[in-house]
C-alpha cells in the first residue's frame, strides 16, 4: 500500500538522467584533466542510481549487486588513473587535457 | 591400322631434337630427324600396303576430346584415297627435302632447332591431312602456321626475318579468323563437325541458289584457304617467307602448307558443290591470283621471289581446277607441282649454297659450266612447270585447263596466258641463272651429294611422275570429269613452248631486249617490279590506321585514360576520403568524447522514437 | 515525508552537480562531488539500498574522493584560466546539453510506467544479507574476477606511481 507521500519512481530516473548530463558536461567542457576525471565519477554515480531504481521496480536485489561492481571497477579505475595523471604532469609539467594531443599524428 | 603413329614419329623426333638435340653430335640429330621423316613415309606406305583397295575411308578414334552439351568431338584420323595422296606427297617429299636440308644446313648455327621445328611441322601436316573432323584439321591447320613462322623467322637475328615470319603468320590468322567462322556455322548447321557426318547431311541437301548457309560457310572457308594457301588477298606472306631457309621454302611454301588450303576445299567438295556461287568465288580468285603473280614473276631479280611468285600462281590453278568442278585435277596438281616446284626450290637453294649466299639473278649466269647436275635438275622442273608435253606438268595443268573450258572458255584462254607467262619466267630464271657468262664474283662450286640426290629424285618424278593417273586413283571420291580434248592439251602445251622460245630469245639470243622493253614501258614495269605496291596499299590503308588507332585510342584514350585513370582515381579518392578522416583524429580527447556523445544521442534517439522492446 | 527528502536532497545532488561543472578550481569541484555522493546515499536509502548506501559513502566519499583530493593537492592544480573560447561554449553548449537532456530524460523515464511510486521500506531485500547471499552465489564468478581486477590496479597505480619517484 504506497503511502500518499510516495515519490513516482520515474523521478528518479530523471534526476539519474540530469546527472549524467552533468557528468557529460563537465567532462566535454572542462580543461583540467582532474576536473574531467570527477566528471566521469559524476556519470557513474548517476548510473549506479538508475540501476538501484530498476531494482526497486523488479524488487530483486541483482541492480545492487551491479552497482556494486560500477563501484569497485570505479575505484580501481580512480587509482590507476590518477597514477596516470601524476605521470603525465610529471612528463608534461601541465594538467591541460588539449596539450596532451601527441595521438593526432 | 595405328594411323596415329605416322604422325607421331615426326613429333618424337621434334622432342628429341628439342629438347636433347644441343648436346648431341650432328650426325645424331640427323638421324633423329631424317629418321622420324622416313619412319613416317615407311608406315604410311605400309598402312596404304596393307589397306587394300580403300574404296571407303579407314577411320580410327582416339578418344573424345570435347564432350559438352551438344558438341562431341573425337580425336579422330581418317585415311581414304584423297588421304593417302597427301600423305605420300607430304612423308615422302618431306623426308626427301630433309635429307638435302642436312647438307644445305651445314654451315648454319642453330642447327638442331632447325631440325626440330621441321619434324613439328611435320607432325602438324599429318595431323592436318589425317584428320577425320574439321577440328582436328583445325590443330593442324594452326600448327603448320606456327612452325612456318618459327621456321620462317628462323634467322632471328635479323630484323627482315623476324618481320617476315609475323607477317606470314598474321595474314594466316585473318584467314583463320574465316576458318573459325565457318566451324562455328558448319556446327550449328550440321550438329557436328566430323567429316563423314556434315557430308552426309549435306549431300541430301539442294545445290543453292542465291547467298545461303552452305555458300556462306564455303565462303568462309574459302577465306580461310586464300590465308593458308596465299591466294588474293591474303598472299603477301608468301614472297616475304623468303627470308626463311631455302629447305623451309621448299617444304612448307611449295610442296605442303600452302596446299594445305587446297586440300581442305577438296576434302569439302561436297559443301562446295552444293553452293555453285562459291565455286564460282574459288575459280575467279584461283584465275585471278594465278595470272596476276606470273606478272610479277616476270619482273623479279631475286631467285627465290621467281619461285614464290610462281608458287602463288600455281596454287591459283589448284583452286582454279578444283573451281570448276575438277577437284581431282586440282589434287593431282598438287602431287605434280610438288615435285617440280620442291625441286625448283631445292635446286635454287644448291645454286645460292653454291654461290655462298648470292640470290640476285644478276649476279649469276654461266653457271652451267659449275654444276651441271644441278642445271640439269632445274632445267628437267622448268620444263614440268611449262607444260613439257608428256612431263607431270602437262598432265595435271590441262586437265584443269580443260575442265575450265567447259566451264567457261574464256577462261581456259586466261589460264592458257598465264602457263605462257609461267614457262616464259621460269626459263628466264634458269636462263640467266646458267647461261651466258658469270658476273658475279663468287667462285661457283656444286654441292655435295646429299643435296643433289633428291634432287636428282625429284627430277626423275617431275618428268615422270605425271603418269601416275590420279583422277582415276581418286575417282570414288570425286566422279570422274569429261574426257579431255586433244585440241585444248596441245594448244595450251603449244602456247607454253612459245613461252620458252621467246624466254630463250630474250636472255639468250638478244639480251639486250629486256632492258629496253623494260625501259620502254617504263611506269608500268616499275609498278609491277614493285609488286604492284599491293604491300604499301595494305600497309596505309590497314596497317597504319590500326596502328595509329591504337596508340591514340586505345593506348592513350582507354589504356592510360580510363583504366589507370579509374584506378588511379579509386587510389586518389582513398587518399581524400582518408585526409578527411584523418581530421577526426586530432588527439584531443575531449572532441573524441564529443564524437562518443553525439553518437549515443543518435542511438538514444534512435531507440526512442523506435520504441524499447 | 518521502517526497519532501527526495526533493530536498535531488537538488543538492543537482546544485552540487553544477558546482562540479562551474568551477574553476578542482578542490570546489572535488568537495562539490563530494556533496553529490552524500546526496545520492540518501536517496539509496530512500530506495531500500542500505548496503548500497553505506557502501557508497565509505568507498566513494571516503576513499576515492579523499584519493582525489591528495592527489590535487600533490600536484597543486591551480584554478583554470578563462579563455574567450570558453565564453562562445558557454553560448552554444548550455543550450545543446539541455537539448540532449530533454532527449535523455524523455527516452529514460518513458522505460518504467507512469504510474510505479517508491516509498521508504517499499522494498526490503537490499540489506547486507541478501546482498550477501546474491554476492557469493549468483555473482560469485563476477566477484572473484573484481578481486583480481583491483588487485591489477594496486600493481598498474605502485607500477606507475613507482616510477615517479625515482
Amino acid at each position: 500500500m504506497p503511502p500518499a507521500h510516495a515519490v513516482p519512481l520515474n523521478w528518479y530516473l530523471i534526476l539519474s538522467a540530469i546527472l549524467f548530463c552533468l557528468g557529460i558536461a563537465g567532462f566535454l567542457y572542462r580543461r583540467s584533466i582532474i576536473t574531467v576525471f570527477m566528471s566521469i565519477e559524476l556519470m557513474l554515480n548517476a548510473v549506479n542510481l538508475s540501476f538501484i531504481t530498476f531494482s526497486y521496480h523488479w524488487k530483486q536485489v541483482d541492480g545492487h549487486i551491479y552497482s556494486f561492481f560500477v563501484m569497485v571497477v570505479a575505484a580501481a579505475e580512480a587509482a590507476v588513473g590518477l597514477a596516470i595523471i601524476l605521470t603525465v604532469f610529471k612528463n608534461r609539467k601541465s594538467l591541460e587535457i588539449d596539450e596532451i594531443s601527441s595521438m593526432k599524428d | 591400322m595405328n594411323l596415329w603413329l605416322i604422325p607421331i614419329f615426326p613429333l618424337a623426333g621434334f622432342l628429341i631434337n628439342g629438347l636433347a638435340g644441343r648436346r648431341m653430335s650432328k650426325t645424331l640429330v640427323n638421324v633423329v630427324a631424317i629418321g622420324s621423316v622416313a619412319l613416317s613415309f615407311a608406315w604410311v606406305v605400309k598402312t596404304l600396303l596393307g589397306a587394300g583397295a580403300l574404296e571407303q575411308p579407314i577411320v580410327e578414334h582416339y578418344f573424345t576430346w570435347i564432350q559438352s552439351g551438344l558438341i562431341n568431338i573425337g580425336c579422330d584420323f581418317a585415311v581414304d584415297r584423297l588421304t593417302a595422296v597427301m600423305l605420300l606427297i607430304v612423308t615422302g617429299i618431306g623426308s626427301l627435302i630433309h635429307i638435302y636440308a642436312v647438307g644445305y644446313m651445314e654451315h648454319e648455327g642453330g642447327y638442331y632447332r632447325f631440325f626440330s621445328y621441321m619434324n613439328l611441322f611435320m607432325f602438324f601436316m599429318l595431323t592436318l591431312v589425317l584428320a577425320a573432323n574439321y577440328l582436328v584439321m583445325f590443330v593442324g591447320w594452326e600448327g603448320v602456321g606456327l612452325c612456318s613462322y618459327l621456321l620462317i623467322g628462323f634467322y632471328f637475328l635479323e630484323n627482315f626475318a623476324t618481320t617476315a615470319g609475323n607477317k606470314a603468320f598474321i595474314v594466316n590468322r585473318i584467314g583463320d579468323f574465316g576458318f573459325s567462322l565457318a566451324m562455328f556455322l558448319i556446327f550449328r548447321q550440321f550438329g557436328s563437325l566430323d567429316f563423314s557426318k556434315v557430308f552426309g547431311a549435306a549431300a541430301s541437301m539442294p545445290k543453292e541458289v542465291g547467298y545461303g548457309v552452305l555458300t556462306t560457310i564455303c565462303m568462309l572457308l574459302l577465306v580461310g584457304a586464300c590465308g593458308k594457301s596465299a591466294q588474293i588477298p591474303l598472299y603477301v606472306w608468301l614472297p616475304d617467307a623468303m627470308a626463311g631457309p631455302t629447305p623451309v621454302s621448299a617444304l612448307i611454301h611449295a610442296a605442303t602448307m600452302v596446299t594445305a588450303g587446297v586440300y581442305m576445299v577438296a576434302r569439302s567438295h561436297v559443301l562446295f558443290l552444293h553452293a555453285p556461287i562459291a565455286m564460282d568465288w574459288v575459280a575467279g580468285i584461283g584465275l585471278a591470283t594465278a595470272f596476276f603473280a606470273a606478272t610479277i614473276g616476270l619482273t623479279q631479280f631475286d631467285i627465290k621471289k621467281v619461285f614464290a611468285y610462281s608458287t602463288v600462281s600455281q596454287l591459283g590453278y589448284m583452286f582454279l581446277g578444283c573451281g570448276v568442278g575438277a577437284f581431282s585435277a586440282g589434287i593431282w596438281h598438287v602431287m605434280t607441282h610438288a615435285f617440280f616446284k620442291a625441286l625448283l626450290f631445292l635446286g635454287a637453294g644448291a645454286v645460292i649454297h653454291g654461290l655462298h649466299g648470292e640470290q640476285d639473278l644478276r649476279q649469276m649466269g654461266g653457271l652451267w659450266k659449275h654444276m651441271k647436275v644441278t642445271a640439269i635438275t632445274l632445267l628437267c622442273a622448268s620444263f614440268a612447270i611449262s607444260g613439257f608435253p608428256f612431263s607431270s606438268g602437262f598432265f595435271s595443268k590441262d586437265a584443269i585447263l580443260s575442265a575450265a573450258y567447259e566451264r567457261a572458255p574464256w577462261i581456259y584462254w586466261v589460264g592458257v596466258g598465264t602457263a605462257g607467262l609461267t614457262a616464259f619466267y621460269v626459263f628466264r630464271a634458269w636462263f640467266m641463272a646458267f647461261t651466258g657468262k658469270y658476273r658475279g664474283d663468287k667462285h661457283p662450286h656444286e654441292s655435295p651429294l646429299i643435296m643433289t640426290g633428291p634432287l636428282m629424285v625429284l627430277a626423275a618424278l617431275s618428268l615422270f611422275g605425271g603418269f601416275i593417273n590420279i583422277p582415276h586413283w581418286l575417282e570414288p571420291i570425286f566422279p570422274e570429269h569429261g574426257g579431255e580434248n586433244p585440241v585444248l592439251v596441245w594448244t595450251s602445251a603449244g602456247v607454253g613452248m612459245l613461252g620458252i622460245l621467246i624466254s630463250w630469245i630474250f636472255y639468250v639470243r638478244a639480251p639486250e631486249l629486256p632492258g629496253k622493253i623494260a625501259g620502254a614501258l617504263g611506269g608500268l614495269y616499275r609498278l609491277v617490279l614493285d609488286k604492284y605496291r599491293v604491300d604499301e596499299l595494305y600497309n596505309l590503308l590497314i596497317v597504319r590506321p590500326l596502328i595509329g588507332g591504337s596508340r591514340t585510342v586505345l593506348w592513350r584514350g582507354v589504356d592510360a585514360g580510363v583504366i589507370d585513370g579509374a584506378v588511379n582515381q579509386v587510389g586518389a579518392r582513398s587518399r581524400g576520403v582518408g585526409a578527411v578522416l584523418k581530421l577526426a583524429q586530432s588527439g584531443y580527447i575531449r572532441s573524441y568524447a564529443a564524437w562518443v556523445v553525439f553518437g549515443s544521442v543518435l542511438l538514444l534517439l534512435a531507440v526512442g522514437l523506435g520504441g524499447v522492446r | 515525508m518521502d517526497i519532501a527528502l527526495f526533493i530536498v536532497f535531488a537538488v543538492i545532488a543537482v546544485l552540487c552537480g553544477i558546482n562540479l561543472v562551474v568551477q574553476t578550481h578542482p578542490i570546489s569541484s572535488a568537495l562539490s562531488l563530494i556533496g553529490v555522493m552524500g546526496a545520492l546515499a540518501v536517496l539509496y536509502l530512500l530506495l531500500g539500498a542500505e548496503f548500497l548506501a553505506a557502501a557508497q559513502m565509505i568507498v566513494y566519499a571516503g576513499a576515492i574522493m579523499v584519493l582525489f583530493v591528495f592527489v590535487i593537492m600533490l600536484l597543486n592544480a591551480g584554478a583554470e584560466r578563462i579563455t574567450p573560447a570558453r565564453q562562445l561554449v558557454k553560448v552554444i553548449g548550455v543550450p545543446l546539453m539541455a537539448v540532449f537532456l530533454g532527449i535523455v530524460a524523455f527516452v529514460i523515464q518513458g522505460l518504467l510506467p507512469r504510474s510505479e511510486l517508491a516509498w521508504f521500506g517499499g522494498f526490503e531485500g537490499g540489506g547486507p544479507r541478501d546482498v550477501g547471499i546474491a554476492l557469493f552465489t549468483r555473482y560469485l564468478l563476477p566477484f572473484e574476477v573484481t578481486s583480481v581486477l583491483i588487485l591489477i590496479a594496486i600493481i598498474g597505480a605502485i607500477v606507475l606511481a613507482q616510477k615517479e619517484i625515482d
